[in-house]
């Protein structure tokens, strides 16, 4: 399907509603739709409960025998521990506003990716055992019985969900499906149906410390790597410290950065400007992860991940933390971190060693977001910069949802993009900030078995990205979102060809004048500057 | 099937309307429609409103998840946005405000079109929100307008409400404006659901009982003023009685006044059963407020519990070798 989509063969998008009520719970699990479930060793390592061998296109799911009880503790129990979940499951009067938000719904044409659809997957059960008027009035106020269909459309829509919670913004009471995915999630894990591109990652970074399962001696390696790549671009040869007691500050980024592509140019832009200031700081390969897919499973499961950020800082003795550029993980340091895993007492209030800035607004998390701190060296006029060596860029910036809905996080890249690039353009404004559109692969969905779900739910940023580039020429997309930067390059490649993809650090590293750097003659991707005469660097 | 949905509560309301008529007109049972039906579906909106409020607020909000939707605030020559990134509560209060009495969600709607070949348009959409506003205004004005039933004296903000609300009368003899503008705006919103596939698709029964239930309330009031007028003062001293426990029928009223108190009683009574609790709901709303300044406040889980993680000293027992040959510093050697 993907392959063929690829070739040219438009995708079908149709939306208008099927004859079928929604209450209907049959789901056929069309290949390229869906994501495989966990495996059975990752599962064992965390200890998740129910681990088995089985497909979603099986008939039989070999679900425990007693997997309807486990279903409805699960969710009293969580209706008791979350006000979300019953507010949210209570007040929806189905207006219908959200129903063309998601980038699913938009892309898929699929009713049951409306928000609102989506969430009554979930509605139509609480409603049949834990509401009265669901009890008496059965359908008529959308009350369903709980049945083994009903357990496999839940895996189908809400691995169908990013969490970007774009339909909460238009939601007039903020009703937030990502709350509503979470708690199906965490359900559906109870009797043992994950997906394995979240559990994998999960267990890998339980185990080594990132992701990818990169074990220390690797990731030391590939540091010596950028390295040698650095001295290659700028003549410089660059120290990176790793595990490192007694530095001030701990840097941690998603570990896409250094295993990615087009992560790798962003880390390289992260080592040079560290470099060039004279950072005092570590990475760590125990918490050699900023993002937490633990946090696409469960409650728990991010909190097990997300401790290795606080007690490694402790046991370096450093006095605050900084962040790298990604999406999710920001969402969980911003929102939870101090939260789950706090206080950070140990710590001290965050303060630029360039320029003795105060970052007031992370006193208690004591983390700080790299463009925070970017930011504010360029503004204090702390970094030399040549924009020119980004030229040939014409640059949009994409919004991550996480940081953008999640932290508010809109000024602080795009600052740094007009300090570091010469042509900068907006994508629409119902495209953009708060009401950014998802890449279509968050949440733990970037599973390449799930390509063509991808594709339509990229959809609505896709056609935003190919309005600048017919537009205004843009030919790169900038984020700070490494599920981003996976997921855009096969994305843009079938619905706005020609448009590539960075991090922002890329640029500054291609922007940033270092001392003592030979005259470079190419950026970080190694593709040489054109017209050097015309604008000889400084 | 759909389309049964709204049919369903077309008979159930005509269903409904047929048992006030047989149960006031037929058998003559004032007494239960004209006193204990009121008083029972008092006594169930209040204990029922009040229960679930309570429920909602009996569990915890674990995380600190607003959704944000405005600048944050992080250095000092960021503006941030005060609002919609609320960082005190005069902020959240603000931004609660102006989303509970002005929709302003709904103001931001756009309705996406799907041009070929895979083209999308975005298209302003404040139709909803026109209709979601007029209808709620309206209710919360003719709600204050019967308030002269309850309070003795009548406050003179609602006698000011209610002669601005008549300010139309000259042209069209005792309707009020905001008669006319409910009738339109649940007939929108009716039809709304009705029309359009999708939201068609998304409504149950109940979605299309509840407007049905308030037209019904709406017209047999606007009747009960035009045509078939009832005796005001006599519903007044009807409404004191009920309101001192020393309930008497009331008199001067005719059918028209039993479906306009009947369709109220079912309303009120189904009221905290249903999503018409969205009126209180949104007030508890976490993504709505909360301040978002979680990384300058700790917000803490009350059932917050031990989990089991892999310490750095696991960690490092298994990969001690390994870092040791690349020179990696060790806790233990």
């Amino acid at each position: 399907m993907t392959e063929e989509a690829l070739k040219g063969n438009a995708l079908k998008i149709d939306h208008t509603t099927p004859d079928r009520g929604w209450m209907d719970p049959a789901v056929e699990f069309r290949k390229g739709t869906y994501c495989y479930p966990a495996s059975v060793k990752h599962m064992n390592y965390l200890g998740l409960p129910n681990p088995r061998e089985w497909q979603p296109y099986d008939q039989d799911w070999k679900l425990p025998k007693n997997w309807k009880s486990i279903l409805l503790e699960g969710m009293k129990d969580r209706l008791k521990r979350y006000r979300s979940y019953k507010l949210f499951l209570d007040i929806c009067v189905r207006c219908g506003a959200c129903a063309d938000k998601c980038h699913f719904f938009i892309g898929s044409g699929d009713p049951k990716n409306m928000p609102v659809l989506r969430t009554e997957l979930l509605r139509s059960i609480y409603r049949r055992y834990f509401t009265l008027s669901g009890k008496i009035f059965g359908k008529l106020t959308g009350a369903r019985e709980l049945t083994e269909d009903v357990v496999k459309e839940w895996f189908y829509y809400f691995y169908q969900c990013t969490e970007c919670r774009r339909c909460s913004v238009f939601c007039p009471y903020g009703i937030d499906t990502c709350e509503m995915t979470m708690m199906a999630r965490e359900l559906l894990s109870l009797i043992g149906c994950n997906i394995n591109w979240i559990v994998e990652p999960a267990s890998n970074c339980f185990r080594t410390g990132n992701h990818l399962g990169v074990p220390p001696h690797a990731f030391k390696s590939t540091v010596d790597f950028a390295i040698d790549e650095i001295k290659e671009i700028t003549g410089i040869e660059i120290s990176v410290p790793i595990n490192r007691k007694g530095a001030e500050i701990l840097f941690i980024s998603p570990s896409a950065d250094y295993f990615g592509n087009p992560h790798w140019y962003t880390f390289l832009g992260y080592l040079m400007l560290f470099h060039e200031i004279g950072l005092d700081y570590t990475w760590s390969t125990y918490a050699s992860e900023g993002g937490n897919f633990g946090l696409f499973h469960s409650a728990d499961l991010a909190k097990r991940l997300n401790a290795k950020i606080y007690s490694e800082a402790k046991r370096l003795g450093v006095k605050w933390i900084l962040g790298g550029e990604c999406g999710h993980m920001w969402r969980v340091l911003h929102q939870y971190m101090d939260t789950l895993n706090g206080p950070a007492d140990f710590l001290m209030e965050p303060v630029s060693p360039v320029t003795g800035t105060h970052f007031e607004n992370a006193k208690s998390t004591k983390m700080v977001h790299i463009c925070e701190f970017t930011a504010d060296l360029i503004q204090n006029k702390k970094l030399r910069l040549d924009p020119s060596r980004n030229k040939k860029w014409k640059v949009t910036y994409h919004d991550s949802c996480n940081t953008s809905r999640g932290m508010g996080f809109f000024e602080e890249p795009r600052y740094i993009l007009k300090q570091v690039c010469q042509e900068f353009y907006e994508m629409p404004e119902n495209t953009i900030r708060e009401r950014t559109f998802c890449c279509g692969s968050g949440a733990g969905l970037g599973a390449d078995e799930n390509m063509e779900m991808r594709l339509r739910g990229g959809l609505p940023r896709a056609n935003a990205v190919r309005y600048v580039q017919q537009q205004y020429g843009v030919n790169l997309l900038t984020c700070i979102c490494a599920i981003d930067k996976a997921s855009f390059p096969p994305l843009l490649e079938y619905w706005a060809p020609g448009v590539e993809v960075a991090g922002i650090h890329e640029l500054v590293g291609n922007a940033l004048v270092m001392k003592g750097e030979k005259e470079r003659i190419a950026d970080l991707r190694g593709e040489p500057f054109e017209q050097k005469e015309e604008n000889g660097h400084v | 099937m759909a389309n049964k949905n709204s049919l369903y509560s077309i008979v159930a309301v005509v269903f409904l309307l047929l048992i006030l008529l047989v149960g006031v007109q037929g058998l003559g049972w004032y007494l239960l429609f004209g006193v204990l039906i009121p008083y029972v579906a008092v006594v169930f909106f209040i204990v029922g409103f009040v229960y679930q409020v309570l429920r909602w607020a009996s569990s915890p909000v674990p995380f600190h998840i607003p959704t944000v939707c405005g600048q944050q605030k992080s250095l000092p020559w960021i503006k941030a946005d005060k609002m919609d990134s609320p960082q005190t509560t005069g902020g959240v209060v603000a931004r609660l405000a102006l989303d509970i009495l002005f929709f302003r969600p709904l103001l931001k709607n756009d309705r996406i079109e799907l041009q070929e070949p895979q083209k999308l348009l975005f298209k302003t959409s404040t139709y909803l929100w026109l209709g979601a506003l007029a209808f709620h205004w309206s209710c919360l004005i003719i709600l204050l307008r019967h308030s002269r039933f309850f309070l003795e004296p009548v406050p003179s903000v609602v006698l000011w409400l209610q002669w601005f609300d008549g300010i139309f009368q000259g042209l069209l003899p005792i309707l009020y404006a905001t008669d006319l503008i409910i009738l339109l705006a649940l007939s929108y919103l009716f039809i709304r659901r009705v029309v359009y596939p999708q939201i068609r698709y998304i409504s149950l029964p109940s979605d299309y009982f509840v407007p049905l239930l308030i037209l019904g309330i709406v017209v047999s009031g606007i009747l009960m003023r035009l045509v078939y007028r009832v005796d005001l003062m006599q519903v007044k001293a009807w409404v004191m009685s009920m309101l001192s426990f020393h309930p008497t029928l009331p008199k001067g009223v005719n059918l028209l006044f039993y479906i306009h108190l009947f369709f109220v009683c079912l309303l009120i009574a189904y009221f905290p059963l249903s999503k018409l609790m969205h009126m209180p709901g949104i007030f508890l709303s976490p993504t709505r407020n909360l301040r978002n300044v979680s990384r300058s406040e700790r917000h803490i889980n009350p059932w917050d519990r031990p989990v089991k993680v892999h310490t750095y000293q696991e960690y490092e027992d298994e990969f001690r070798e390994a870092m040791k040959e690349v020179g990696l510093p060790l806790e233990k050697d």
